[in-house]
Formats: structure tokens, C-alpha cells, sequence
């Protein structure tokens, strides 16, 4: 396979195709709609299943019923559609159907804007709908790692029976970069043993999320608390640049990780002993290798494009051992490298470590 | 003459529907909700249907409905079942999917899915049961309560000045063009029972031929919150809510007709 210019959102889309994507239900709404185009095309000429629903409320039902069939199903949107959606995930998570979502986060609160934001940090990780749970949630940093987390995300949804959402903000959406595709997989040849198809020949099977007694649902509630533990164990994913060494550590995800790599590299062109630690997962949170830096590092500074949310896992993750600092931007702004190298600047004097 | 007959010679004239659970429900005395099961299940095992069909059971006293079949069944969200039921079908286009749904669920807060359902012509079956009232919660107003009705967040009698007038959705639904079979019948007594098991048979080959969207509404009564015993309810359907609920046939297309 060779590279291609791609669009984000255009690139997940088509990733989706080739791992075996079997049926897609969306919404338009700026900046994830090419998502939705795309497939409307390639899902009706591979004879899937693509249906562009009356609203955001009624995909995140759709992807309810065929996610309850086995099938390999995905919705995406942008922030209030995802808002639109809390309703249906929460009845996904209380199913313990899996399924993919992929929000491609937009300035807010209310309508907002359509910039790149990442200020639905908590929405996807602490509150994607009422209940006790958490969904995995994926946060790609480039065009290629959205292709690569495609794939990824199906599997652990499959692996886990459990929602993943890949949350991009609006930058890594809609810009281009190259990058390479997977080759095109064959659809699923089983169908798991929960999965509605019909009572023939076996017991009738029921896919719901009422547990009237308070005993079965604190049951049930234990039972996916297991699985979170589980998956917060094995699961944790970052990536890391420059920490061997490093006195300060900054932390960033997505678009916001990215130009803090490059502010990082401007930062250690200047001598400074500055790593990045980029979290991939951010539920669950890679706290224990930001544990494991804390003990060698004498600062952190976290940069988002928010107000700060990221940074409270942070400061749960490093236990108040050393200083945090943060810099953030919000309303769709999109920090520029010197910028953060600034930032990193003023956090790396105050800790009065000297070149 | 001899009027005892011997085993061989009896005969079986009602027996439980394969399709239905053999189960307690938990509806109150009274409640047509029980009469509209045993509908539903006799027609899908007349039309040898069971281990084709996939329920999809909504918010609201049937919520319980997928312990009640003997099908394969989901449980929606509040007013979502068409919805769902969409995301079941197109997975599953040979299986056989219904949802079974009430007036608060399908005329108020489903009010969209259930038009958008409809509109595409989605290939389900709805059985829409009709009462006038929220069951679940303790009788609360619905967008089906009669002007003028006395229910719990209607204490002084529905004011239609300020909470408008009933909404007839089998009217509504009958307007679109994916709509194949739209029907109002009641379950108040024998004769209409009889015609409501007739339309849901009919409803469910209409989905087994592929003709589109079909939906039997069922003025059914609700003793508990309606305040009244259960056998004056079935009276209270008859006199009030017809008028407002015109039993009838509101779309058989053409293609329905000939089935």
C-alpha cells in the first residue's frame, strides 16, 4: 500500500469500509459530515447498510438496534450531536452491546462554533450518558493514527462488548495529510452467541437494560465496573518524545498534543530538558506511565484546547508529587507552537531549573 | 344417550399461543394490555412467525414485554423503538420485526421516530396501544387524553386552550406515502377484538411481503389511572374515546388490498 493525500474525515470513513464496517447511521453536522457522505457512497455500493437518520437521537437508536443483531456498526457526529446522543450510549453501555462512535469535537458550549475544540474531554470520558460507566475513548493526533484507531476501536469494541468512541477534534477532521489506508478485510463469518437473530432452535435470547431489582442491577453494575477494571489495566495507551531526560513534562492529546511536540522540539533546540508524554487513550487515562514520570520529572504542564479538563486526570494520576501548570486555549482556537514553547518557558523557570 | 365425552373424542378449542411466555404479567386487573399480547401472539403463530421475530418492547407498563414473548426481543429507549426497530430490520431484512408501543411512548416523546418510520416505509409492524393516558408513571396526561380528562398532571380536566387536543396518529401516519396499512380498532369487546386479531394479521403480512411500513392502533383501557372499574372502562372506550378515535381503516394501499 502506498500513501495517499487524505482528509480526516474522509480517511476514517474508508477505514471503517475496509475493517468490516456492516452498517452506518448518521446526522449531518460540521466538522464530521464528510464522514457520513463518504460512506452514503461506499456503504450503498457495497450494498451495506447506510441510513441517514432524522436526527442525531434516532442514529445513536438505529446503531442500538444493529449493534443488538452482532453486527459491526458506527455512528459519528460532532459535540451537541454527541449531546443528542448521551440518551442512547448510556442504553449501549447498559446492554453491553459493542459499537463504534466517532465525534469530531467542535467549539461549545450551545451551538458554539464549528473550529477544532477539545472541550468535551469530560463529556466522552466521565459523563457519555446517566449511569456508571465509562466508554474507551481514543483521541488520534494525526490523520494516520484516526485510520489506524479505526481498526482498533472495532476490535476492542468486539473484545470488550463495550462502546468505543474515537474523539477527534475538528482539526484532525478536516485536514489532509498522507497517509495509508488498510487493506480492504472480509466482513465478520460469526455471529456471537448474544446476538438477536431470531429464537430458532435454541432459547430466546433478550437484549436489555432494565434490572428492576435493586440486587440485579447492582449485579449488573459490578459486572461492567469488572470489565472497566479490566480494560483500565490492559488498555492505558500513550506515546512519548524526549522523556528520558526531561525535567518537565508536558502533556497534550490530539491537535493540542501535536503542537505541543513541536514546541517541545523548539524547547530542546534551546537546551531545555522538556519531554512530551501524548495520551492515546484518554478512558482509561494513562495514568500509570504518568505515575512512572512523576518520580523522575520536577514539573508538569498540560496544554489543551479547553479550559482544563484533561489536566484533573493529571493531577489525579501524579498524586500532587510535583507542580502542574497548564495552558490552554479555548473556542476553537488552536494554540500556535511558540505559544506553548512560551508556556513551557515560564513553567520551566518557575521550577528553577537551569539550562 | 350417553353426554360424557371420552378423551379421544375431545377437542383442544383454546390453548395458550406458542408465542406467549408462560408467565405472571405484572398489568393491573383489567388492563386490555393482556387481551393485545394474546392478539399479537396468536397471529404470529398462525403465520408460523416466532423464530422469525425479533420484539422490540418500549418504555411504559409493556416494558416488560420481551419476558412476555417467547421471540427474540430488545428494549428501547423511551419512545425509540422505531428507531431500534429500524437498526434491527436493516441488519436482519428476513426476520420479522415488531414494536409494540404505547401513546406516551409513540405520540409523545417517539413522535418523530415513529413519523420517520413511517415515512420511509420502514419494513415493521407497530402495535400502537392507545389509552389515553401515561400507564407507567400514575397516570399522567397524554398527548391522546380527551379534552377535559381528569389525570394526575391533569387534575382539573384537560384545558385544550393550553395543552391542545388529542392527536390522532393513526391519521397522521396515514399521510405518508411509506405508510403501506394504517388501522384503528378497540378492544372494549368481542366483535372488536375479533376485527383488531383480523388487522394484525393483516399488518404483520404486510411486513412479510416487504410492502412497507404497517401500524393497528388499539383503544385499550386503563382501569388503574383512568379511575374506573374494569368493566366501566371497557364501556368508557366506547363512549368516549371513539368519538374522539374513529375506528377504521386510515391506509391500505392498493398493494395491501390484493394481499
Amino acid at each position: 500500500m502506498t500513501k495517499e493525500l487524505l482528509k480526516g474525515n474522509v480517511a476514517i470513513a474508508e477505514a471503517a469500509v475496509r475493517v468490516g464496517l456492516e452498517a452506518y447511521f448518521g446526522y449531518p453536522i460540521t466538522p464530521q459530515t464528510e464522514l457520513l457522505e463518504h460512506l452514503s457512497q461506499r456503504m450503498t455500493e457495497l450494498g451495506r447498510v447506510f441510513l441517514q437518520a432524522e436526527s442525531e437521537v434516532a442514529a445513536i437508536n438505529m446503531v442500538y438496534g444493529a449493534a443488538s443483531t452482532g453486527a459491526r456498526v458506527m455512528t459519528s457526529s460532532s459535540s451537541p450531536g454527541i449531546s443528542l446522543m448521551q440518551e442512547g450510549l448510556s442504553y449501549i453501555a447498559g446492554s453491553e452491546l459493542p459499537c463504534v462512535i466517532v465525534d469530531v469535537m467542535r467549539g461549545g458550549p450551545g451551538l458554539g462554533n464549528i473550529l477544532p475544540s477539545q472541550a468535551d474531554y469530560f463529556q466522552v470520558t466521565r459523563s457519555a450518558g446517566h449511569g456508571d460507566f465509562h466508554p474507551i475513548v481514543l483521541a488520534p493526533a494525526s490523520v494516520q493514527e484516526a485510520i489506524d484507531f479505526v481498526e482498533l476501536a472495532f476490535d476492542l469494541a468486539d473484545k470488550y462488548r463495550h462502546m468505543v468512541l474515537i474523539a477527534a477534534d475538528g482539526q484532525i477532521g478536516q485536514m489532509m495529510e498522507p497517509a495509508e489506508l488498510p487493506p480492504m478485510r472480509p466482513l465478520r463469518d460469526s455471529t456471537p452467541d448474544w446476538a438477536l437473530t431470531g429464537a430458532k432452535a435454541r432459547e430466546k435470547r433478550v437484549v436489555t437494560s432494565l434490572y428492576l431489582k435493586g440486587e440485579d442491577e447492582e449485579a449488573f453494575n459490578l459486572k461492567i465496573q469488572k470489565k472497566l477494571k479490566q480494560i483500565k489495566k490492559t488498555e492505558q495507551r500513550s506515546v512519548e518524545y524526549a522523556t528520558e531526560d526531561a525535567e518537565l513534562l508536558v502533556i497534550g492529546f490530539g491537535t493540542a498534543g501535536r503542537v505541543a511536540y513541536s514546541a517541545v522540539e523548539a524547547a530542546r533546540e534551546k537546551g531545555l530538558r522538556v519531554g512530551l508524554l501524548r495520551p492515546q487513550t484518554l478512558w482509561p487515562f494513562p495514568e500509570q506511565r504518568i505515575s512512572e514520570l512523576a518520580d523522575c520529572v520536577s514539573g508538569c504542564l498540560v496544554v489543551e484546547m479547553n479550559a482544563g479538563q484533561m489536566i484533573e486526570d493529571v493531577r489525579l494520576a501524579i498524586g500532587g508529587q510535583i507542580p502542574v501548570t497548564f495552558y490552554g486555549r479555548t473556542g476553537g482556537i488552536v494554540p500556535m507552537p511558540d505559544e506553548v514553547l512560551a508556556a513551557i518557558e515560564e513553567s520551566y523557570h518557575r521550577l528553577q531549573i537551569t539550562v | 344417550m350417553e353426554l360424557v365425552m371420552t378423551p379421544t373424542e375431545m377437542q383442544v378449542v383454546y390453548e395458550h399461543p406458542r408465542s406467549l411466555a408462560d408467565v405472571p404479567t405484572r398489568y393491573c386487573p383489567g388492563c386490555t394490555h393482556g387481551i393485545a399480547h394474546r392478539l399479537l401472539a396468536e397471529a404470529i403463530d398462525e403465520l408460523g412467525l416466532l423464530e422469525r421475530t425479533i420484539l422490540v418492547a418500549p418504555v411504559g407498563c409493556s416494558v416488560f414485554a420481551y419476558e412476555y414473548f417467547n421471540a427474540d426481543a430488545c428494549q428501547a429507549a423511551h419512545g425509540r423503538a422505531p428507531a431500534m426497530a429500524t437498526g434491527v430490520k436493516r441488519m436482519l431484512p428476513e426476520n420479522i420485526v415488531i414494536t409494540y408501543q404505547g401513546d406516551g411512548d409513540l405520540v409523545s416523546i417517539g413522535a418523530a421516530e415513529i413519523m420517520h418510520a413511517a415515512a420511509r416505509g420502514e419494513q415493521i409492524t407497530t402495535i400502537f396501544i392507545n389509552n389515553a393516558v401515561y400507564g407507567m408513571t400514575g397516570g399522567q396526561m397524554a398527548p391522546t387524553s380527551l379534552p377535559g380528562q381528569k389525570t394526575t398532571s391533569s387534575p382539573l380536566g384537560r384545558d385544550t386552550h393550553l395543552t391542545g387536543a388529542p392527536i390522532r396518529m393513526s391519521e397522521v401516519l396515514a399521510q405518508f406515502d411509506g405508510a403501506a396499512y394504517i388501522v384503528r380498532r378497540s378492544l372494549h369487546d368481542v366483535a372488536n377484538i375479533r376485527k383488531a386479531k383480523k388487522a394484525i394479521l393483516t399488518a404483520l403480512k404486510v411486513q412479510m411481503a416487504g410492502l412497507g411500513f404497517s401500524m393497528v392502533e388499539l383503544l385499550s383501557s386503563c382501569p388503574t389511572n383512568w379511575g374506573i372499574a374494569p368493566e366501566k372502562a371497557l364501556d368508557w372506550i366506547e363512549e368516549n374515546m371513539i368519538p374522539h378515535f374513529p375506528l377504521g381503516d386510515y391506509k391500505v394501499r392498493d398493494d395491501v388490498k390484493a394481499l
